[in-house]
């Protein structure tokens, strides 16, 4: 099943003039935004035509398309524009795939936990969480998972500046 | 009398414990020997893979791919390269295409051989170790023989490969594969049908189909639980749907399907149809020039992709945007055992300590590629 008919199915539900549909080299992506997403992931999940019962795969991306601005010390932050998050899921009954991607605002990226949908997003979203800052709202265990828990900062954010001392040892080499 | 007081004991089994298959923690909580619950504590080995991309160029990502799953180094090239190739729209030549099927296979058999092999040391058989490590080790005197390498490859390139077959390669491969498959069969006296190997993983750590599809898990986790599923199949990649072979699932003539015995048997009964896709591919190899479509500049145009290929461990995905330079705006992997660990608290709670260890081995995780 291609997006666009997917889209279909979900006018059902939800008013879809708030979906979007991005083109895209590898596929399509269907933009979504993240008030809705938990109802979504659950119809999608337990509708029978659609049946996605499997999250293949959840990343967090920093779009890094806010203003960058100059730091004294010669590094940049970037105030304003989006993080995200993708989800990329996948259905063994019927064999067909989709790919949601929900826009968080930098400042306060929050979004709803897709973990009592799908268990396997636990540690996926505990790993977003680690490395870009994203909240997971009613997640149960939500702490760093690779970084040690009293280390600063997201490493993965395109303006992360390493902290000078991590427990008396010098970080930077 | 006055009534004893009982507690519940936290053990702690790692991050430096043989078992433990790498720098694994381990937070086992105790009612005497019975597991109440497991809490896996990882991020020993994290190394920035994910961080490191995104200031380099596309072919320079490749001898990281390389360190991820070290066990299994081939395909972790294979994964990358056909993702960055889809991306790039790049037509590559037949012979690289069944060149990389044949090392991706050999790799298959590589891993499993480790996972039997150490699966059998943690449950207390030394000798099928030695057994499995003699095997693999004329497949690391293959791989020697084609890139240099015995376990960090990069060997497979974007658009080709760094070297063509050597002439010995062929013939080497084809007296590996006809004693190999005799070696099975001792493996299979040696271990799989052995009492003691039996009585410890039969009936042990049993995982239903359907926990298995919510929580992720992919590969041989996934087939030992009866669920018929292989990318190789059913969503097939590179050259896959031209070869003949039989997807192995765990059917439960011993003990449970989805115990840790059907767990490991899918991996034996995989070893032998990678033999069988290997002489396929033997056969049809065309003559060809393997880097005559390698790119001088590798740079994407704007877009991202998922591309997922059936490592030895499961689904190894790689999630690559690309801004239009020449270094990926963003690489994420979703690495099997990653996925698959998770699922160690479930099938491990009411069961007792030394279970957790053939649990754990039945997986078959690897921490470079857990922690990244």
């Amino acid at each position: 099943m291609t997006t666009t008919e997917i889209l279909e199915i979900l006018k059902e539900k939800f008013s879809v003039e708030q979906f979007e549909i991005q083109s895209n080299i590898g596929g399509e992506i269907l933009i979504v935004p993240s008030n809705v997403l938990l109802d979504l992931c659950f119809f999608l999940r337990d509708d029978e035509r659609l049946a996605f019962d499997s999250l293949m795969n959840l990343s967090g991306v920093d779009l890094a398309d806010g203003e960058k601005k100059k730091l004294e010390d010669g590094s940049f932050e970037i105030v304003g524009g989006h993080l995200a998050t993708y989800y990329h899921l996948h259905s063994f009954k019927h064999n067909h795939k989709l790919t949601l991607k929900v826009l968080l605002p930098r400042e306060n990226p929050v979004v709803p936990s897709v973990e009592r949908v799908w268990r396997s997003a636990d540690w996926h979203e505990r790993e977003a969480y680690d490395l870009f800052g994203i909240v997971f709202e009613g997640h149960h265990n939500l702490k760093r998972i690779l970084l040690p828990d009293d280390w600063d900062g997201y490493p993965l954010r395109k303006d992360y500046k390493v902290q000078e001392f991590y427990q008396g040892m010098k970080v930077p080499y | 009398m006055a009534e004893l007081k009982t507690d519940h004991l936290v053990l702690n089994m790692g991050p430096q414990h043989p078992s433990t298959h790498g720098v694994l923690r381990l937070e086992v909580v105790l009612d005497g020997e019975v597991v109440i619950d497991v809490i896996p504590h990882i991020g020993y080995l994290h190394r920035c893979f994910e961080k490191h991309c995104e200031a380099m160029t596309y072919p320079m990502v490749i001898p990281y791919t390389d360190r991820m799953d070290y066990l299994a180094s081939m395909y972790m090239n294979f994964g990358y390269v056909e993702a960055v190739e889809k991306l790039m729209n790049i037509e590559i030549p037949e012979r690289v295409k069944y060149i990389r099927v044949i090392m991706g296979e050999l790799q298959r058999i590589a891993s499993h051989l480790v996972a039997i092999g150490t699966f059998g040391i943690d449950i207390g058989a030394f000798t099928p170790f030695l057994y499995c490590f003699r095997d693999r080790e004329r497949i690391l005197d293959l791989f020697e023989m084609t890139c240099g390498a015995r376990l960090l490859y990069n060997y497979m390139w974007i658009g080709g490969l760094s070297h063509d077959l050597p002439p010995m390669f062929i013939p080497e491969l084809k007296s590996f594969l006809k004693d190999f498959r005799k070696n099975i069969k001792e493996l299979n006296d040696l271990l799989s049908y052995n009492k003691i190997f039996i009585e410890r993983t039969a009936n042990i750590g049993i995982l239903p189909a359907d926990t298995a599809i919510n929580y992720g898990c992919t590969g041989p986790v996934l087939r030992g639980s009866g669920v018929n599923w292989d990318l190789r199949k059913n969503d097939p990649y590179s050259i896959y749907d031209r070869f003949d072979f039989e997807v192995c699932v765990g059917k439960g003539e011993i003990g449970t399907v989805g115990d840790c015995w059907n767990r490991y048997m899918v991996r034996v009964r995989e070893m032998e149809q990678s033999c069988l896709i290997i002489e396929q591919a033997i056969e049809q190899l065309p003559e060809g020039d393997v880097t005559s479509a390698i790119p001088k500049r590798v740079k994407p145009p704007v877009g991202e992709i998922y591309f997922r290929v059936e490592s030895p461990k499961g689904e190894l995905g790689y999630h690559i945007i690309s801004d239009g330079t020449v270094n990926p705006f963003r690489v994420k992997v979703r690495a099997p055992s990653f996925v698959n660990l998770q699922i160690l608290p479930v099938i491990s709670k009411g069961y007792l300590v030394a279970d957790i260890i053939a649990n754990l081995g039945s997986l078959d995780i690897v921490l470079g590629e857990i922690d990244r």
